[in-house]
């Protein structure tokens, strides 16, 4: 992977094509971070600016998907390049999907602060969770741009922290609402907050086998973990 | 698509610790492969790969030259093809040809294909019309030609008489047919055709090709060998050296990368 093609106009497309990769990944980023401290702010420009942006992201997941099938069309790409272009048409898909999220998020942090002001102690777990998801974007982004299959599968194993997090605050939200039942509506409105960012952790989970793909070349969706390191860290150019 | 299994698999051809040479040159160097009957095996490489050699070994093509030898072993349906005694007509009966410009005989359709049955059996006249429509549908020419099979082989399109030789190789009934380059003269919709019609005859015929456009062996053959300078670098399923090759150089040469 580390030597040029015969075609240099074809090196610059797959570049351009994973730098497009990177920008809509770090546009996402921003999306998530900026959709949680609106959420624990209030801060109302911040959530409709939050909701307003997902359009870019859904173009740019239209745009590089064309881009793809346009370097298949004119280039028939073969063996790692063509994992490259499959595993990009995948990951951009993932991507939208994460953009989607942190537009929920900022939806719902607007219906919690149009109900009352946040009163819900012990927050602080969501904002931890939020900054786990955050990050497993941004390493997985690195892993997919150095193409580094063990870092993908670290990421993957991160997943089953997020979702032992999410399930706690499921556990302490619930005894909230059985103590005190007017909070329940706010309390439901976390509760698909902290899903959204478990879910948002699941497609970068999704982006990490991707990433695995294009490394080894070989499909480990659906399959266990173990197995996946295995495989990510077996040999192989 | 489906994945054959082991089971539908049977070497017909087995090249072992082969090697060639054109005078004092090593062409081809220590060759170990199995070609499997009723499956299309493409080989690709770069230009003076071997590829070519390799593929004229499997008939013996090279004897015509004195200087040309190869050593080792290549089996056919469990006999050494180089031992001495092979009958080399017999042989290339059984291992039909068909070159990379289309090479049909100054003569009629019809005797195109009579000339080389005649060599290897008797048939009357009857027989001999059969086998000729047989040939002729076997290489999907026959409703184009079966109302002039009178006029002459050099008449027809370079698709068309591309499929001329296809028909006339298959006329003897082999069971292994060598294409050597069999489209690069043609135009991309006789490529198709020829890349249709080996499909349809690796139902009844086991192929070799060796092709220069990697995308053509991605769609014809089911086994990818890779030739570099004389070696044999890598053989799989075509889907297996497309997706995931195992060797660099592999990888390199089908990617289009300065190796």
């Amino acid at each position: 992977m580390n030597t040029e093609h015969f075609s240099k106009q074809f090196d610059t497309e797959l570049d351009e094509l994973r730098s497009r990769v990177m920008e809509m990944g770090g546009l996402v980023e921003i999306q998530i971070r900026r959709a949680i401290d609106a959420f624990f702010s209030g801060d109302l420009d911040r959530i409709e600016e939050v909701i307003d942006d997902d359009h870019r992201i859904n173009g740019l997941e239209v745009s590089i998907d064309d881009d793809c099938a346009h370097i298949i069309a004119r280039r028939q790409p073969a063996a790692s390049d063509l994992r490259l272009v499959m595993a990009v048409s995948r990951i951009v898909t993932d991507l939208e999907r994460i953009g989607d999220e942190a537009a929920k998020i900022a939806r719902m942090a607007r219906e919690v602060y149009r109900r009352d002001r946040l009163v819900m102690p012990r927050l602080t777990d969501v904002r931890k969770v939020g900054e786990i998801a955050a990050a497993m974007l941004r390493d997985v982004l690195n892993a997919f741009v150095r193409l580094d299959a063990v870092e993908a599968a670290r990421i993957v194993r991160e997943d089953l922290t997020l979702d032992d997090n999410f399930r706690s605050i499921l556990r302490q939200l619930i005894t909230y609402m059985m103590e005190d039942p007017r909070t329940i509506s706010t309390a439901l409105d976390i509760v698909f907050i902290a899903k959204s960012i478990e879910r948002i952790g699941d497609h970068a989970t999704n982006v990490a086998e991707s990433v695995i793909y294009v490394v080894k070349g070989k499909d480990v969706r659906h399959i266990a973990i173990d197995q996946l390191e295995r495989e990510a860290l077996a040999g192989g150019h | 698509m489906m994945p054959e299994t082991a089971l539908d698999l049977e070497t017909q051809i087995a090249f072992r610790s082969f090697n060639f040479y054109y005078g004092k040159y090593h062409a081809l160097r220590n060759i170990n492969l199995e070609i499997f009957r009723r499956k299309v095996t493409a080989f690709i490489g770069p230009s003076g790969c071997g590829k070519s050699t390799l593929l004229r070994t499997m008939n013996r093509m090279y004897d015509l030259y004195p200087e040309q030898r190869a050593e080792g072993e290549l089996i056919l349906d469990g006999h050494n093809i180089l031992a001495r005694g092979t009958d080399l007509n017999a042989l290339r009966a059984r291992v039909g040809m068909v070159f990379q410009k289309p090479t049909p005989f100054p003569m009629s359709i019809y005797d195109n294909i009579a000339f080389g049955v005649k060599l290897h059996e008797r048939l009357n006249r009857v027989e001999m019309d059969e086998r000729v429509e047989w040939s002729l549908r076997k290489a999907a020419l026959w409703n184009e030609v079966k109302d002039k099979l009178r006029q002459s082989g050099m008449s027809l399109s370079g698709g068309q008489q591309q499929r001329l030789c296809i028909a006339r190789g298959v006329a003897v009934k082999p069971s292994v047919l060598l294409l050597d380059e069999p489209t690069s003269a043609l135009d991309p919709i006789s490529t198709l055709r020829i890349e249709e019609l080996v499909a349809e005859l690796k139902e009844e015929f086991t192929i070799a090709i060796v092709t220069h456009n990697m995308q053509q062996a991605a769609r014809v053959s089911d086994f990818t060998a890779y030739m570099y300078l004389g070696e044999l670098v890598e053989f799989g399923r075509t889907d297996d050296i497309f997706i995931k090759p195992r060797d660099k150089r592999t990888e390199d040469y089908i990617t289009g990368r300065f190796g």
